[in-house]
């Protein structure tokens, strides 16, 4: 009969940010440490809070499969001796599996006849393999970091402190260092006392929830969900939509009670990305704002207990949450007094890396980049470029970026608006750090995406120049991020630039500097490492790989016209026209990928069909050109569709590879004709 | 519950739990870690169990005076319980209820909080202990010091008192701490912190602060070579606040940051490298089961 399994790994508050990975893994691991143990059955759940990891087994078999056991031993010919008997060879084998020889079976194994031992091998009772399989699941478990501890050598996210492993009401003896398994468990760390006696996997669900553990973690997440909400909408708002924090907190709390406290609406006066960054990031407290996205003066916590002691705890939460606003005031009302001027001027103590200057050479550098940019593209006034290009890395010098550097450019525009910059200047100040990771906002003002690009070409041209690269999974200056943005902006905001120049100039910018790498090397380089994160974003927007090839092949420096090429033969692709189209270019290509010419002698050309051939397709060449000119793809095409029956009939009636060179030479030069004309828009020879 | 008394109260606590109670060190640091009977005595085989306050100096922490949650210097209360008992969660939650914080009462969290010190080579994993929000303790199971591993490992319980004494006494600023009665925090120490400031940030001899550095730096090591342990580890502090007091007068950039770290560091490993030798030398005096003495003493390496 079927018993269902417990296993519980007791153990000092894991860090939560462990959690989701230790228990899709302690799952997996189960399954296949079970199967490998030929134990099977019929469901696994895993469940964790920061005190345990749990395993549960349903209907688990009470035997092992049995299992047949084949050993192959010497080849049959060695086996026998010339006489026919048992050769020494064989009948050691024999003993050596314990069998008699003539128990053994000859079997074919790579076109040879060996002796086998085959035996059946009955299944154990589980209770004797579980202690071994156990401790094997537990074993197998790793961590970001991990830990010893007391006189172990084990190691693990934090220490193990009980082991509970019961199959059916039956203890599973194991043991992990000085931990001996039992069949108990502890309740909540504060509002349950010692070692809970357990009688099985039913029993132990029951014990936790009395002693305020809610298991689940799926469960737990829902009414932390849910209570964040009520506390808010009864404070007449609603929370921060933020899905990690709500995480986090699932895992530092086994029984959750949500309060919701208020600090004194004067806090307000200090920007809202201040407060929530200092609630969230330092308390792990839900910001809570009105109907209209205004930020409240109050917070939504989550206490790990009953609602008993909720008095105290919003009263002690509160007075921390003031000391810190009151620290974030002090920055702000610091900052503000601060002249910005002279702030960018003391970034020349700040050094931005050893070998490309401070900070403060980065500015100069970022403001003639920008101007050369904004010139190329315009669409901007100079004097905004300027400006913004000068203050975007005075923040770095504030007391509040100091204490919270994710906030950097976002204190930028708050500090420029205070002191009366233009608005597409505050507004660049924070749009020059844009996208920060996959997925983020794009800077929207013309200046936000000239200073944007300006920064990140910089960046990536500098590091480039001396000879700094990623490698593998190292890239400490983000250097990927980089590019990921340069390639974002160009593919959805087209602000038309042309990298090679911006790069290039970006290049001669540092010329105070010591380089490694020659000019055309790191354009080269760069451009090369931009395109790569812009094959990467195509790839995760769902383009197949073969089109993208195929476009990178005939077109490889502008992006922004990539992604409307790979759509368009994407579309393409998809369409009806596709077979008849492929099957123009196949023929005509089959041939003619060897010969490089297309010329044509007209005057040797002699049947209908090539002659006509050649028509059409020079009739048709301006037209196509014409709509790749307009970059309208799909339309150059399906124009290209239109040359199948003249195909058709040229391969009926011809044969290219004629003996007469110059007739074959002008029959190859008009396939190359077509050949070059499709791959006009995109190598077709690349799709698949 | 005044200042004087928490102390008090702790120190009654762990004096019962086994621990010896020991008094600060009397040279500058930047906290109990850096006390020996925490830096030398978490090295090595031998158990060991101390708890002391100690004296805590941040020369870049220093507001002049005027924000009532900083401070230049300010106090730890110190415990080391090596190897890391069992129960020691358990042990750390009834010292509050002798402070007289409830657990019950609170909400009392382990939030995930490794701790490493760059200039002793030192780390290990634990947790911030939070009440009711704020952090009042550092839990650290030692893993590495001095860039030795620890074995066995011991846990370091660090509270921080004036956070404690704010919450229990109710106070918003540390100044107005009731250290004894009748006298506050800022009776003991606010002048300090104003004059310290002004030193730190504004008058410390950048030039004679660097050539103190390598005069110490260079004493260290030399002393070290005469395996002369404790008064070679003297000058790793000393070297170790110097860094501290160039950073304050932000007369120590990026890349020299790290030069000055990693020559501390080095120091703190030649000292911890002639602590353990000199531990065997003596034949482990602190173990008491006489055939893992035997047994380690036998082992090539301490």
């Amino acid at each position: 009969m079927a018993k269902d399994l417990l296993l519980e790994i007791g153990v000092e508050e894991i860090p939560s940010a462990y959690m989701p990975k230790a228990i899709a893994d302690l799952k997996d691991n189960a399954a296949l440490k079970l199967s490998q143990a030929r134990l099977s059955c019929h469901s696994i759940n895993c469940f964790g809070t920061a005190r345990r990891l749990a395993l549960i087994v349903n209907g688990l078999d009470e035997y092992q499969a049995d299992a047949v056991i084949e050993n192959r031993g010497p080849k049959k010919a060695a086996a026998f001796d010339a006489e026919g008997n048992p050769s020494k060879a064989g009948i050691g084998f024999a003993r050596s599996q314990g069998m008699e020889f003539t128990s053994l079976e000859i079997r074919e194994y790579a076109g040879t006849e060996y002796m086998y031992a085959v035996r059946k091998e009955k299944g154990a009772a589980s209770v004797q393999v579980l202690p071994e399989v156990l401790k094997e699941i537990i074993q197998s478990l790793s961590f970001p970091k991990s830990m010893r501890w007391g006189y172990n050598q084990f190691r693990f996210a934090r220490p193990i402190r009980w082991l509970a492993a019961i199959y059916g009401n039956q203890l599973i003896d194991l043991k992990i260092e000085n931990i001996v398994s039992g069949m108990h468990t502890m309740g909540h760390r504060f509002l349950s006392d010692g070692m809970i006696e357990i009688k099985n996997v039913a029993d132990y669900r029951e014990k936790l929830q009395k002693h305020y553990v809610i298991l689940n973690q799926q469960e737990r997440k829902a009414i932390i969900s849910r209570q964040i909400k009520a506390e808010a909408a009864a404070a007449g708002g609603e929370p921060m939509d933020n899905e990690e924090l709500l995480d986090e907190i699932t895992y530092l709390v086994e029984y959750p009670t949500a309060f919701y406290g208020s600090f004194d609406p004067s806090y307000l006066e200090v920007p809202s990305e201040v407060l929530t960054t200092s609630m969230i990031e330092h308390q792990r407290y839900f910001p809570v704002f009105d109907q209209a996205g205004k930020l409240l003066p109050g917070f939504i916590g989550v206490n790990n207990g009953t609602a008993s002691n909720i008095d105290v705890v919003r009263a002690g939460n509160e007075r921390v949450l003031k000391a810190r606003l009151e620290d974030a005031l002090f920055f702000w009302k610091e900052d503000l007094k601060k002249d910005w001027d002279q702030v960018v001027e003391k970034l020349d103590s700040v050094l931005f890396h050893e070998r490309l200057g401070t900070v403060r050479d980065k500015v100069t550098r970022l403001q003639k980049n920008a101007a050369a940019i904004a010139k190329q593209i315009g669409g901007v006034e100079m004097t905004i470029i300027d400006r913004a290009a000068f203050l975007c890395k005075a923040d770095l010098l504030s007391s509040m970026v100091y204490e919270f550097p994710e906030l950097q450019g976002i204190m930028g525009r708050y500090y420029a608006i205070e002191t009366g910059e233009r608005e597409e200047v505050c507004n660049a100040i924070y749009e020059h750090y844009l996208p920060r990771f996959a997925g983020d906002e794009l800077p929207s003002s013309r200046a936000g995406i000239v200073l944007s690009l300006a920064e990140k070409i910089d960046h990536l041209t500098s590091f480039f120049a001396i000879g700094i690269k990623p490698s593998g999974s190292q890239d400490p200056y983000a250097l990927r991020r980089q590019a990921m943005g340069i390639a974002t902006i160009i593919l959805d905001e087209r602000p038309g630039i042309d990298l090679m120049t911006a790069i290039g100039n970006a290049y001669d910018n540092l010329s105070a500097l010591k380089l490694d790498r020659s000019r055309d090397e790191v354009i080269t380089e760069t451009i090369d490492f931009i395109r790569q994160r812009l094959r990467s974003i195509l790839t995760e927007r769902g383009y197949s790989y073969d089109v993208i090839d195929a476009v990178f092949a005939a077109q490889a420096n502008d992006f922004a016209d990539m992604e409307q090429r790979i759509k368009s033969v994407t579309e393409f692709k998809n369409s009806t026209e596709m077979e008849d189209f492929m099957v123009v270019y196949n023929r005509a290509n089959n041939l003619s990928k060897s010969w490089s010419s297309d010329e044509v002698n007209k005057e040797v050309l002699q049947e209908d069909t090539e002659i006509r051939l050649l028509e059409a397709v020079t009739g048709l060449m301006p037209q196509v050109k014409n709509s790749i000119q307009q970059k309208e793809y799909t339309a150059a095409l399906r124009k290209i569709v239109e040359l199948r029956p003249y195909v058709d009939a040229f391969f009926d009636q011809v044969m290219v590879m004629t003996p007469d060179p110059q007739l074959k030479a002008s029959r190859l030069a008009i396939l190359k004709m077509i050949a070059n004309m499709c791959n006009l828009t995109a190598d077709f020879s690349k799709i698949v | 519950m005044n200042f004087q008394e928490i102390i008090l109260k702790l120190q009654e606590y762990w004096g019962q739990q086994g621990c010896v109670i020991q008094q600060p060190y009397d040279l500058e640091k930047g906290a109990g870690t850096m006390n020996p009977a925490t830096f030398l005595r978490a090295l090595g085989p031998e158990p060991w169990k101390v708890a002391y306050v100690e004296p805590s100096r941040r020369p870049t922490d220093g507001r002049y005076g005027e924000n009532p949650n900083r401070l230049q210097h300010y106090y730890q209360f110190q415990v080391i319980l090596k190897p890391s008992p069992d129960d020691v969660i358990d042990l750390y939650l009834n010292s509050l209820k002798k402070i007289g914080i409830n657990p019950q009462e609170h909400d009392i969290r382990l939030v995930e909080d490794n701790w490493e010190s760059p200039t002793l080579g030192a780390w290990g994993l634990g947790w911030e202990i939070w009440l009711d929000g704020m952090e009042i303790t550092q839990f650290t199971y030692f893993q590495q010091c001095g860039s030795y591993d620890c074995f066995p490992v011991c846990a370091e319980i660090t509270y921080g008192l004036e956070r404690i004494a704010m919450y229990i006494q109710n106070k918003e600023s540390v100044y107005d701490i009731e250290w004894a009665d009748g006298i506050t925090y800022a009776d003991v120490h606010h002048q300090t912190e104003v004059d310290y400031s002004r030193y730190n940030f504004e008058l410390a001899d950048v030039q004679a602060l660097a050539a103190m550095f390598s005069i110490c730096e260079k004493e260290a090591l030399q002393v070290a070579e005469n395996n002369l342990v404790q008064p070679a580890y003297d000058y790793v502090l000393k070297c170790s606040h110097l860094f501290n007091l160039l950073d304050a007068r932000a007369a120590i950039s990026v890349t020299e940051r790290t030069g000055y770290i990693l020559r501390v560091r080095n120091l703190a490993r030649v000292v911890a490298g002639k602590y353990l030798e000199q531990r065997k030398s003596l034949g482990f005096p602190l173990i008491k089961d006489e055939a893992l003495r035997r047994q380690l003493l036998e082992e090539k390496e301490a």
